[in-house]
């Protein structure tokens, strides 16, 4: 019998916890990262919302900086929301902390401002269908400039820009996590990992940067 | 779009789980919790070790100073208003910070009535002892709880019984049929609603930190293998020799809270905890946990 794919959840800090359930309930297998070992044979990998300042440093403290970027540059499927889509970043603006940096964006920190500025928001996200998705936004980054080879998946109704993908990196200034559509989970799963619907099985590499989805 | 919604309110806690929430009472500070790795502080004038030294009458802290802190970190910053002084949260409001604590640390404005915390856009986190009191101060809209444990002492040991307390009773809620719900809502002096709740989906509706008493990596491993959703280090930083090493252990053992080979590197040669105060020698007026019901 094969075995079912693995997706990791980083989980130095943050909201990994929620992540986990909705992917778990998607019928994939799931683990906690902390350490590098943990990277080891993972189909995906979600790196949840928390502080992007924190996750950082412990990133380089346990030495998964550098073997997650090989990873990622070796095709490693990634979800970042949130923090996670700050660490995927290029460009956050000049401000000094540890980065992935391995993502062709320009992303503002705290874009709304401060916790009473955090807001929910319906959003038209095309690659889901018709149905808005409900996103909620903590004290959240927005993206300012995508480079050549980023898609623009979704936005606000004054056009700013709230998910993208890049190849197989995938990135929302919202938190998917805390609601109960689990649409966006799913769309990482089929169509930027590559598993099959239904099946517990990874197709190698069938979306290459850029491609439509199915 | 719908700002301030219950679930950015408790979601803010949500991204903060697993991270240590640091007392400062200077922008340096600030900068050093942030640089340790906190993923947020909390500024106040003085901290409750301080505080318990000083006794007197222990109010919100100076506007001023919180937003200096607020301007000197990226990371978020909450602020302490006493238990039952709407005002002083209004003022917290006012200002932006990005949580409220209504804090059983400063002293009480009203020994018989909480903020009505449903009537705020910015969050609020309160103390517990028990699953009662937890439920109590969701019910008035807190969006995060905090066990008690015993504020500037050094000592994890009010920790420990809280947060044993809250999770036993909701082990007990777990087993429990719903024709006992509403004895036990009665028992616990909490909202029927919240108890059913929590009976269903057998965990919190919010994230509950430990506080009160951490001082060392050990204690805020500890902690979190009894169940907590994060931690909050109050005197227990600043007032040990080096804030940013011990700072930066506490955060590692927290992440890493299974793995003792790693709580056992993080914690070798630190320098001085802060000293400790057994629990014992404290008068039970002086007590800070007993603040609030």
């Amino acid at each position: 019998m094969a075995e079912s794919p693995t997706i990791g959840v980083l989980a130095l800090q943050g909201a990994f916890v929620e992540h986990a359930t909705m992917l778990r309930g998607l019928g994939v297998d799931v683990r906690e990262v902390r350490l590098p070992a943990q990277l080891r044979g993972l189909a995906g990998l979600v790196i949840p919302g928390g502080e992007s300042t924190t996750i950082g440093k412990l990133l380089v403290a346990y030495e998964l900086l550098a073997p997650l970027r090989e990873l990622i540059a070796a095709g490693l499927p990634v979800f970042g929301t949130c923090a996670g889509m700050i660490l995927l970043a290029k460009d956050i603006g000049g401000l000094e902390q540890p980065l992935l940096a391995t993502m062709d964006l320009r992303v503002r920190r705290n874009a709304f401002g401060r916790q009473l500025q955090s807001f929910e928001a319906d959003l038209r996200v095309p690659v889901l269908g018709e149905r808005p998705l409900r996103a909620v936004f903590i004290r959240a980054p927005v993206v300012e400039a995508v480079g050549l080879g980023v898609e623009v998946l979704g936005w606000l109704d004054d056009g700013r820009i709230v998910a993208a993908r890049q190849g197989r990196l995938l990135v929302t200034a919202f938190h998917p996590e805390l609601t109960d559509d689990d649409r966006l989970h799913r769309y990482f799963l089929e169509q930027v990992v590559g598993l099959g619907h239904g099946e517990k099985r990874a197709l190698t590499h069938a979306f290459a940067s850029g491609d439509r989805p199915l | 779009m719908e700002e301030s919604t219950w679930t950015t309110k408790k979601g803010l806690a949500q991204m903060l789980k697993g991270g240590v929430i640091m007392d400062v009472v200077t922008p340096e500070h600030a900068k050093i919790a942030e640089e340790a790795g906190a993923v947020a502080v909390m500024a106040l004038e003085r901290v409750p070790a301080d505080i318990r030294a000083a006794g007197g009458v222990a109010r919100m802290s100076d506007p001023g100073l919180i937003l200096q802190i607020m301007d000197a970190v990226s990371i978020p910053v909450m602020a302490k208003c006493r238990i039952g002084h709407f005002v002083e949260a209004q003022v917290l409001e006012a200002i932006g910070v990005d949580y409220i604590d209504e804090s059983e640390v400063l002293t009480p404005a009203d020994e018989e009535h909480h903020v009505n915390k449903h009537a705020f856009k910015v969050p609020f986190v309160c103390g517990c002892r028990d699953l009662g009191e937890a439920l109590r101060r969701i019910g008035e809209g807190a969006a995060m709880i905090r066990t008690k444990g015993e504020p500037g002492t050094g000592n994890i040991v009010e920790a420990v019984r809280h947060m044993r307390t809250v999770m036993d009773a909701i082990r007990r809620l777990r087993n429990m049929p719903p024709d006992e719900w509403m004895a036990e809502a009665k028992k616990l002096g909490a909202p029927y609603e919240l108890v059913a709740e929590l009976a269903k989906t057998g965990h919190l509706p919010v994230v509950n930190f430990a506080a009160g008493g951490v001082a060392t990596p050990a204690d805020a491993a500890l902690m979190m293998q009894l169940g907590a959703d994060g931690i909050f280090v109050g005197s227990g930083i600043f007032k040990s020799e080096d804030p940013a090493q011990r700072g930066a252990a506490i955060v590692k053992a927290t992440t890493h809270y299974q793995d003792a080979a790693l709580i056992a590197e993080v914690s070798k040669g630190l320098a001085k905890a802060m000293p400790g105060i057994e629990i014992g020698t404290i008068k039970a007026e002086e007590l800070m946990a007993k603040r609030g019901w």
